[in-house]
């Protein structure tokens, strides 16, 4: 591997290369490789300053003491911050486009949020200061939930669990402890499957069988398969509304009624709730839990896959059972953090002995950093601007769904306007050619893709989230990308399969990935590929 | 409204695009009785910029921050002062609004970062493979005795006492559903963790056990002993650090022999942000164990001209493509922590974390000596690496209560962690980094002082 380049990628003198078309270190211009931390990184340097101190007689460490490196690499503050802006800029962001992830809500992050989060008296505190110290912080936590529970017409809400997966566990633990608490051992939870494969995933890691609900020709859950399955080994159903087809499930009272008479509890998976925030209340369509993705409808950023915050609100049966610690407010407006300490007697106290926590899901008392921040994007927004973005959003989506179903095939397109997201199948593509290369070609024309091959109902799905964020120029312009991408496919262009063509990367092996997996750095590894140089794409 | 880009004429033009009349017709399937015909009653109406950074403000004052007060609070969440730099780098667009990498070529800023992570995280750990995080470390926790589960095919999990007690509360409330079986206790206030009791309690049925380092006490155990009596009975060692900061001055659980090491990230880079979000770190020491691991993982490979690039790997085993047979049902995790635990901890390097290491040992065996000389205090521990519990010969939970009264946040009583246990009530968990003073630290001294005489 070349010191000047340690992309994997050996550059020659060529003719090509003489004519600037290739570069001795892998750069093409503002283009920048950047090796691997440890590739440039010494042990001996260091981006801090301080003191060494001499390892004293009073040493207290159980003759533990560390005597080999750890083989950790330091670089100086200048090269560190060079190091992490030259990745960055290998990254797609919101910040940088339309970022159409369905079901992922890529919407704008307010700055505003970011410095709220920031303040001392939220950034600064210890999740076990003495409640007296962290007032404030519980005032937030308690503000944060009554407006979760206004916005969804619900009874209570428990807002440790950490992301939305945590939240579905939190929901699905609820209905396990409310049937327990009757001695009624259910054993079964029905799931969609156009479902997040999350939802299957929860309902298995709490102990319980998963068994399909199938869904109607027009993209809904069938009442009447799921009616017929309903019966005393049914704990539970978990429904996303809008479902993961971008449509509303029109029966859901009546889905939640049948659970109910069937003495089930029905768990509404709310990583949509962006489509009817401020419209519909989930809690007069009979839903029992329900988890927040705070990071989609309430803005908080992803962060390149986390952290989120799963809220869960809950039903006046399961309200009971949410998990510990959780803040109330008492009449005299003191908010209270009740943990497993008192949480008995203030139970009595307050609640007439109703609350029988479930347990503990997580150390503390969940993600305080989330909370500011989707406290202060709510605060912003107030109930009017709330109902705007849920029509903003589905105002988009449906303008890209009707502006592509011509050149798309839109398999729910008859089933009614979408919600939030426009779902597309690959039908009517050029044999060969598929959703991914779709796609990468996306990519090349500047966007991040939308998500593909799910739902797993649509054969090549491509499920498209604009979100209220971006303006109609910016649809336009990804209209006419997208729409020109399609037209690729469908004619056959055979150039798709190689894209993307402008990446960073080219199209990455991931057989290779899985086949050989390397998931640390190892010093005497040679580089990952042979460093040949295949054509390149485009000239 | 300043987040919302569309114009009432962008929203008539796209209705007549769409063939819609009004945006009713969207939602036309919303059954109309549930449809809401306003702003929801009871809530604010949209609020400017100004007016909620006030409101926001106002509740932040009401909260002491540790950075006003002397500060000796542990517990599984440490105060250490994290560079400029690294906030610097997390508030990127690039970074702070990019998601979970699914689209690779657009992604490599993420997905090396991730790897470099994983390495950082495994070498710490003294472990062959590390994933790309977890939600926290009481989280990893639980999922490192569900996969011991997985490997060993057994049910029963031996805690030890001293594993932090939210940490137990969380293995707890988990296994009441899956049916493991729970063995755990209190810690006994004693100044050597007590490794004998803990073997005695393996055997052939145990799946696991799992043993903090340095523990919920501060002390630390020797790792080594527990392993070869676990790995004697077939089960599993899964060791729980709080504090990655200790890792640089004392030998990593994975070079004593545990199978799972997991533990709370926080410390490097994240701050104490009241609890969260925090940083899940999970290693295996064997490698033959990846395809049981939770989480995500970032794996190398090339793209198709050769050049190296990073991906997210075997996936198999995750909720999106295994469904109900995954190892977890974790999607999102902790993206931005982990890369800011990545650039504080390029920051310090081999040289700094040891160099942090053994200052904070140092302030922390200097803090032990001072309040030792406090008439009333004993200092239980024999071992510690920056925290360590004291005796005060009275309801240590009050004496929290009151000093901080006085401004003076004077660490966790045990009574606040263990409010059922008898014989715990005047522990007090003592917690000393680099960012403590030797003037907070006499503060500490005469403020103990004055209470206890």
């Amino acid at each position: 591997m070349s010191q000047a380049n340690k992309s994997g990628w050996k550059p020659e003198m060529t003719p090509e290369r003489r004519s600037g078309q290739e570069t001795v270190t892998g750069n093409r211009a503002l283009m920048l490789e950047e090796p691997l931390l440890f590739e440039i990184g010494h042990a001996e340097t260091t981006g801090v300053d301080l003191p060494e101190i001499e390892p004293g007689a009073s040493r207290r460490l159980a003759g533990m003491e560390r005597s080999d490196p750890i083989g950790l690499a330091g670089l100086s503050e200048p090269e560190t911050i060079r190091h992490y802006t030259r990745l960055s800029r290998q990254n797609y962001a919101i910040d940088l486009g339309l970022f159409p992830l369905g079901s992922c809500t890529m919407k704008h992050n307010p700055r505003l949020n970011e410095k709220v989060a920031r303040m001392p008296g939220f950034a600064d505190v210890h999740p076990l200061q003495p409640v007296e110290t962290v007032r404030g912080a519980l005032e937030v936590i308690n503000e944060l939930a009554f407006w979760l529970i206004d916005l969804t017409g619900m009874h209570g809400v428990a807002m440790s669990p950490k992301a939305g997966a945590h939240g579905e566990l939190c929901g699905i633990l609820c209905i396990r402890a409310a049937l327990e608490a009757r001695g009624d051992a259910r054993e079964v939870i029905l799931v969609p499957e156009s479902a997040h494969g999350t939802n299957p995933a929860t309902a298995a890691f709490a102990g319980y069988k998963v068994e399909d609900i199938p869904a109607t020709p027009e993209g809904r859950v069938d009442l009447d398969a799921l009616k017929a399955r309903l019966g005393p080994d049914v704990a539970g159903v978990m429904i996303t509304n809008p479902n993961t087809c971008g449509l509303f499930e029109r029966d859901m009272k009546a889905i939640s009624d049948a659970v109910h008479a069937a003495g089930g509890f029905v768990y509404c998976d709310g990583a949509n709730f962006n489509a009817i925030v401020g419209k519909v209340r989930p809690g007069d369509l009979g839903v029992d839990a329900m988890h927040i993705n705070l990071h989609k409808t309430f803005s908080t950023p992803h962060g390149g896959g986390g952290p989120g915050s799963g809220p869960v609100v809950l039903s006046e049966a399961l309200s009971p059972y949410g998990p510990l610690p959780y803040t109330a407010r008492t009449k005299d407006g003191v908010v209270h953090l009740v943990e497993e300490e008192g949480a008995e007697a203030f139970s009595q106290e307050h609640f007439g002995g109703r609350m029988r926590s479930f347990g503990r899901m997580t150390a503390f008392h969940g993600q305080m950093g989330m909370f500011t921040r989707a406290l202060t994007y709510m605060l912003s927004h107030g109930a009017d601007g709330l109902r705007q973005v849920a029509e903003d959003a589905v105002l988009n989506a449906n303008y890209i769904l009707r502006s592509l179903d011509d050149v798309l095939h839109a398999p729910f397109g008859d089933s009614g306007p979408c919600m939030h997201e426009a779902l597309f199948g690959d039908k009517g593509f050029a044999d060969g050619l598929s959703t991914l290369d779709l796609a990468k070609g996306l990519i090349d024309e500047g966007y991040h893709p939308m998500t593909m091959y799910f739902p797993l109902v649509v054969h090549g799905a491509m499920l498209v989230e604009p979100t209220e964020t971006e303006s109609k120029a910016g649809l336009d312009q990804f209209i006419a990308a997208f729409r020109s991408v399609a037209e690729r496919a469908r004619a056959g262009d055979e150039s798709l399969k190689q894209a993307p063509y402008h990446a960073p990367r080219r199209r990455l092996d991931e057989t290779q990935a899985a086949r050989k997996p390397v998931l640390a750095w190892q010093e005497d590894e040679a580089p990952a590929g042979t460093p040949t140089r295949s054509e390149r794409g485009g000239s | 409204m300043r987040y919302l880009p569309l114009t009432d004429t962008d929203r008539t033009d796209m209705l007549a695009t769409i063939g819609a009349s009004s945006i009713d017709d969207l939602f036309v399937d919303v059954p109309e009785e549930a449809r809401l015909d306003g702003p929801i009653h009871g809530l604010p109406l949209h609020a400017s910029e100004m007016a909620v950074e006030k409101h926001m403000r106002r509740l932040s004052k009401k909260n002491l921050a540790a950075a006003d007060a002397p500060f000796f609070l542990g517990a599984g969440a440490y105060r250490h002062h994290v560079p400029a730099s690294v906030d610097h780098i997390i508030q990127r667009g690039e970074f702070l609004t990019a998601y979970t990498p699914y689209q690779p070529e657009i992604a490599q800023g993420t997905l090396q970062m991730l790897f470099e992570f994983q390495t950082q995280v495994a070498r710490l750990y003294g472990c062959a493979v590390a994933n790309a995080s977890m939600y926290d470390g009481s989280t990893a926790c639980w999922e490192a005795v569900a996969m011991a589960g997985r490997v060993t095919r057994r049910k029963r999990v031996v805690l030890s006492g001293a594993l932090h007690p939210h940490y137990a509360e969380v293995v707890r409330t988990m296994a009441r559903f899956t049916e493991d079986e729970i063995a755990g206790a209190p810690p006994a206030l004693q100044p050597r963790p007590d490794n004998a009791g803990l073997i005695a309690r393996i055997d052939e049925q145990t799946s696991c056990v799992v043993v903090q380092y340095p523990d919920i006490l501060g002390r630390i155990p020797d790792l080594a002993e527990i392993a070869e009596a676990a790995h004697e009975k077939g089960a599993l060692l899964i060791a729980v650090n709080t504090e990655p900061v200790a890792l640089g001055a004392i030998k990593s659980p994975g070079e004593l022999g545990a199978d799972i090491v997991v533990g709370e990230g926080q410390a490097i880079g994240v701050g104490l942000q009241f609890g969260g979000p925090y940083l899940g770190l999970f290693a295996v020491r064997d490698p033959k164990h990846v395809r049981q691991m939770p989480g995500r993982l970032c794996g190398e490979t090339q793209d198709a001209e050769g050049k190296r690039g990073f991906v997210l790997t075997l996936s198999t085993r995750e909720q999106h493509i295994r469904r109900e047979k995954a190892t977890s049902n974790i999607c999102t995790n902790s993206g931005l922590c982990a890369l800011a635990f990545n650039v504080h901890m390029t920051l310090l390097g081999e040289k700094g974390l040891r160099r942090l290491a053994a200052w904070n040992h140092d302030l922390a065996c200097k803090a032990a000596d001072r309040l030792a000389q406090v008439p009333g205090v004993e200092v239980l521990n024999e071992s510690f690496f920056n925290e360590f519990t004291i005796r005060i010969g009275r309801n240590a939970r009050k004496l929290v209560r009151d000093l901080a009264g006085k401004g003076i946040l004077a660490g966790v009583s045990l009574g606040r962690l263990y409010p059922d246990s008898d014989g715990l009530d005047d522990a007090l968990l003592v917690a000393v980094t680099e960012t403590t003073t030797g003037e907070d630290i006499e503060t500490l001294a005469a403020a103990l002082g004055e209470a206890l005489s």
